[in-house]
């Protein structure tokens, strides 16, 4: 499953790239986000309480940042366990232009799921990335467009 | 004895009081002290390999008593849970199974195969130490796909090309030749879907071990408890079969899925020992999903050559079957012995030629499903003749009389290795005919296009090969244990009766058929009889229900058994008249010298047998009681026409079953009612597999039909008001006549169903299930 999008940041390119890899952006941006360290340069560990339909539980994700062109582009590469709830995995690419005062931003992300998770939930996981994502780009625009 | 409680009779099933008001007494319903929660650990890849498992984590969890990984098992010299079945390949090569050790060690190859075990003093407890467990897997892709899986990466070391066997049967040159002369060759590609059990009661398992005694007693949802304990014993090795007590107490459905030995149990009851305390395991629905052996799942090409005139000449067929990631325990006799063998269906089809490779996918074992193999057969057999007919031009009801075989061909030996008893094909098809009213559908059908719908009749004329025996033809195809079945009559000192019996009910009404055929036979109340199942050490070994053999062969083994009986106490009788045995006659429970006002009733024979006062005891033992293991001569073959009506809303896409006929020859018949009930059950599963039901597995191997939500079962308001009916040509090799009913709906009906709809919607061919949207979408396409 892919979903795509793009948003206008009212803010420069270097200033919306160094926020992208805040881990204290990142876990305010996520819904559902209880924990999120950085572990080295390019890789996060977090723990993020999500619901798929039936399904409610804690997973503990390990993110890594690949192909990263500062201060453009990278894409995040996830991979999560939700314990008897199974498991996650997917891929968030974000690629910033930069237009001045202001920064264009698109995304493509990809998710599929496994275990419990894909047998009761598989028809629900489409939603459930879509509200994510919606959730994380709209929190995410919202750091400016909230304070002007 | 015609009576209310006799043979023939509709008796109200006297186990329904307790199953209807809560009290039947399941697997998870017995507890025992000290008892433990057994939760298992499984597999949410479809292939990958084993990297680590540490179970440090799920020890540390309070209330966990134990956890452990297949290693722990394979120290013990715990075996590999075997398939029962040799087939031979073409070339005369065994088939190939892979090992299957019954907690994964190395690799696991489906989504839900175990790899771990945890015990708690609580199934919560025990549950999060499953959460506990931290295992790394290195990911493969899986193979998934039937079609090309012998082309796809190798699953197994030991299995080249994920092909186990490359089967055949019948004569291909004469096939071939056939074909070479015939006027017309109908052809289909058939994919039959994969379906997924559901018995309402899940999968249990109680195991427990008397160190005392070093018996192991084993409480578990089996079909077969004596088949459970032969595999536990030989294969799996935990004790010996008379240290080992397999009690399968009342279970709720199998359909198949029951009959099999499964890594849960075995590893439930190897661990009792292991923990020292009993170990109890109870499937949630979503591990009944993953981990019962799921049904059907094959590819096939298929082929009838007719002459101008619409004789049969021919058929041909090419079938891959999908194995699942093991060969379960009867697995590699289904799309074979069970397949192959019932191609000639009811026809006079001269040439027939069967191909089957079975194949491994990182999917949940397939096995035995309510008709196993014959509801594939006559699927194939039924969706071609009613495509030749449509292509022909030819009415489908002539056409398949033109081909049937007739009354006086019995016994009739098919190109495929079966040799028919009896049986009337016609007086099936024209009482179902009447039924259906055929002659009024033209105009039935006009009146649902004037209102914009579509109308479709479809038939299905169907034979199975059942009551599962004779141990000689199966031995000789290669099982791996015989197929009789033993029976003990035991009567009481006050001329009661008690019955044990090998076969199991799982919803059968043994209770109630086994009863009747007794106290008709012995001239005694029907309460008065009793009848014991499902344990090990009460009945002799017998080999269970399935293959709807319960009273084919069951219920001869009784009836031989009661037989015994009768002249016992007939000697009896004799004595105690004080005359020849030859000179007593007994009828309806009473022992009399014809022509005197002698009599005695067989309340008093028994009272004596067991108050032996003056016997003469070097020719009359005291006692009556007998046993009998009875291996009857052929399988029984009922056959039946099925005869379906459809309405479909254009706009839509839903169909409707406006009507369902099934008249089938069952042979004589001890209960009507619960024969109608096993009609009624297997009707409403062969229809769920035409409209409703599959089994789906996303291209990473995740079973997305993994519940309730996305895995469709028929209920009610899917189903219209049957229409069920018998014609009768009783069985000639057993002593009963009975021919078995338990699968004759499943395996009818579904090519009924798609016949009639691919009929409404004037095309030739479907995939199943026809849901809504599938319809719909072959309507817009024209």
């Amino acid at each position: 499953m892919e979903f795509q999008g793009e948003s206008n940041i009212p803010a420069p390119c270097q200033e919306v790239w160094d926020a992208l890899l805040d881990p204290e952006v990142l876990k305010e941006c996520i819904d559902g986000c209880q924990e999120m360290t950085q572990v080295s340069e390019h890789q996060y560990l977090a723990k993020v309480r999500a619901r798929i339909g039936p399904v409610r539980t804690t997973f503990s994700a390990n993110i890594q940042m690949v192909d990263v062109v500062a201060p453009t582009s990278y894409t995040l590469e996830v991979s999560a366990t939700g314990g008897a709830a199974g498991f996650g995995k997917g891929s968030a690419s974000i690629s910033l232009e930069d237009h001045g005062p202001e920064t264009q931003m698109h995304y493509v992300v990809n998710g599929v799921v496994g275990g419990k998770l894909a047998q009761i939930g598989s028809r629900l996981i489409g939603g459930v990335i879509d509200k994510l994502t919606t959730h994380f780009f709209t929190k995410f625009v919202e750091r400016w467009t909230l304070q002007t | 004895m015609a009576t209310e409680t006799g043979i023939g009779a509709s008796v109200r099933r006297t186990e329904d009081a307790r199953f209807i008001t809560g009290t039947g007494r399941y697997t998870d319903d017995i507890n025992v002290p000290n008892q433990t929660y057994c939760v298992f650990v499984r597999s949410t890849h479809a292939r990958a390999t084993i990297k680590s498992i540490d179970t440090s984590g799920a020890l540390s969890t309070p209330g966990v008593v134990a956890a452990f990984v297949g290693a722990d098992l394979a120290k013990d010299e715990i075996g590999d849970l075997p398939c029962g079945w040799l087939v031979k390949s073409k070339d005369g090569s065994d088939m190939v199974a892979p090992p299957h050790p019954p907690i994964a060690t190395e690799r696991v190859n489906y989504v839900g195969e175990p790899y771990a075990l945890v015990i708690g003093e609580t199934v919560k407890a025990a549950k999060d130490g499953a959460e506990a467990i931290v295992a790394e897997f290195d990911m493969q892709n899986p193979v998934l796909d039937v079609a090309s899986a012998t082309q796809s990466e190798q699953i197994h070391e030991s299995v080249p090309s994920n092909r186990s066997y490359d089967w055949e049967l019948g004569d291909k040159a004469a096939t071939d030749a056939a074909f070479e002369n015939a006027a017309h060759v109908t052809s289909l590609d058939i994919v039959n879907n994969r379906l997924i059990p559901n018995a309402i009661e899940p999968r249990a398992a109680l195991g427990s071990y008397d160190a005392a005694s070093e018996t192991y007693t084993l409480h578990t949802t089996s079909q077969n408890p004596h088949l459970e304990r032969l595999v536990l014993a030989a294969f799996v090795n935990i004790a010996p079969e008379a240290k080992l007590h397999v009690i399968s107490p009342d279970v709720g459905g199998g359909f198949g899925s029951k009959i099999f030995v499964y890594a849960e149990e075995t590893a439930v009851i190897w661990a009792s020992a292991k923990v020292g305390r009993p170990v109890k395991w109870t499937a949630d629905r979503v591990e009944s999903f993953l981990s019962d052996a799921h049904g059907r799942d094959h590819v096939t090409h298929a082929e009838l050559a007719l002459s101008e005139e619409g004789d049969f000449l021919g058929l041909r067929v090419k079938t891959t079957a999908n194995m699942g990631a093991y060969l379960s325990t009867f697995a590699s006799s289904v799309p074979t012995y069970l397949y192959g063998t019932l191609m000639a269906g009811q026809y006079k089809t001269p040439a027939i030629y069967v191909e089957v490779q079975a194949v491994f996918t990182n999917t949940a074992p397939v096995d035995a499903y309510r008709g196993a193999g014959r509801p594939e057969a006559t699927y194939v057999v039924e969706r071609l003749v009613e495509t030749a007919a449509r292509e022909l031009n030819t009415d489908v009801a002539d056409l398949r009389r033109r081909n049937f075989i007739r009354p006086e061909d019995f016994p009739y030996e098919t190109p495929v290795a079966l040799t028919y008893d009896t049986g009337n094909y016609a007086a099936s098809l024209d009482k179902a005919l009447d039924y259906a009213d055929y002659a009024g559908f033209a105009a039935r059908k006009a009146q649902s296009e004037a209102e914009g719908k579509k109308r479709g009749l479809g038939f299905s004329c169907y034979i199975e090969a059942c009551g599962l025996a004779p141990s000689q033809v199966a031995l000789s195809l290669g099982a791996g244990v015989g197929l009789f079945e033993s029976a003990e009559v035991r009567v009481d000192v006050t001329g009661s009766v008690t019955v044990m019996t090998g076969a199991h009910s799982h919803g059968q009404g043994h209770e109630t058929t086994f009863a009747q055929l007794v106290s008709d036979k012995l001239g005694i109340p029907f309460e008065n009889v009793s009848v014991v199942h499902g344990d090990t050490r009460r009945s002799d070994y017998g080999l269970g229900t399935y293959g709807s053999r319960s009273i084919a062969v069951g219920g001869s083994a009784i009836s031989t058994a009661t037989d015994k009986i009768i002249a016992k106490a007939t000697k009896i009788a004799a004595h105690m008249l004080e005359t020849n045995e030859d000179k007593v006659s007994f009828d309806d429970g009473i022992f009399t010298i014809p022509d005197s006002n002698e009599s005695l009733s067989f309340g008093e024979v028994a009272f004596s047998a067991y108050v032996p006062g003056n016997f003469p005891l070097d020719e009359l033992e005291p006692g009556l009681s007998e046993k009998a293991f009875y291996d009857p001569a052929n399988f029984t073959y009922p056959a039946g026409t099925h005869i379906c009506e459809v309405e479909i809303d254009s706009e839509t896409g839903t169909t409707s079953i406006v009507s369902f006929v099934a008249v089938d020859d069952f042979g004589n018949v001890i209960n009507p009612m619960i024969v109608e009930g096993q009609v009624h059950g297997g009707l409403a599963q062969g229809i769920g597999q035409a409209l409703l039901e599959h089994g789906i597995y996303d291209a990473d191997g995740q079973l997305v039909s993994g519940s309730y939500m996305d895995y469709t079962m028929p209920r009610a308001d899917d189903l219209p008001d049957f229409v069920v009916d018998t014609t009768s040509t009783p069985c000639t090799h057993n002593p009963l006549g009975v021919k078995g009913c338990g699968e004759a709906g499943a395996i009818g009906a579904t090519a009924a169903v798609m016949n009639a709809i691919t009929d409404a919607l004037g095309i030739k061919e479907l995939p199943m299930p026809a849901t809504s949207e599938t319809v719909w979408r072959a309507i817009q396409g024209g």
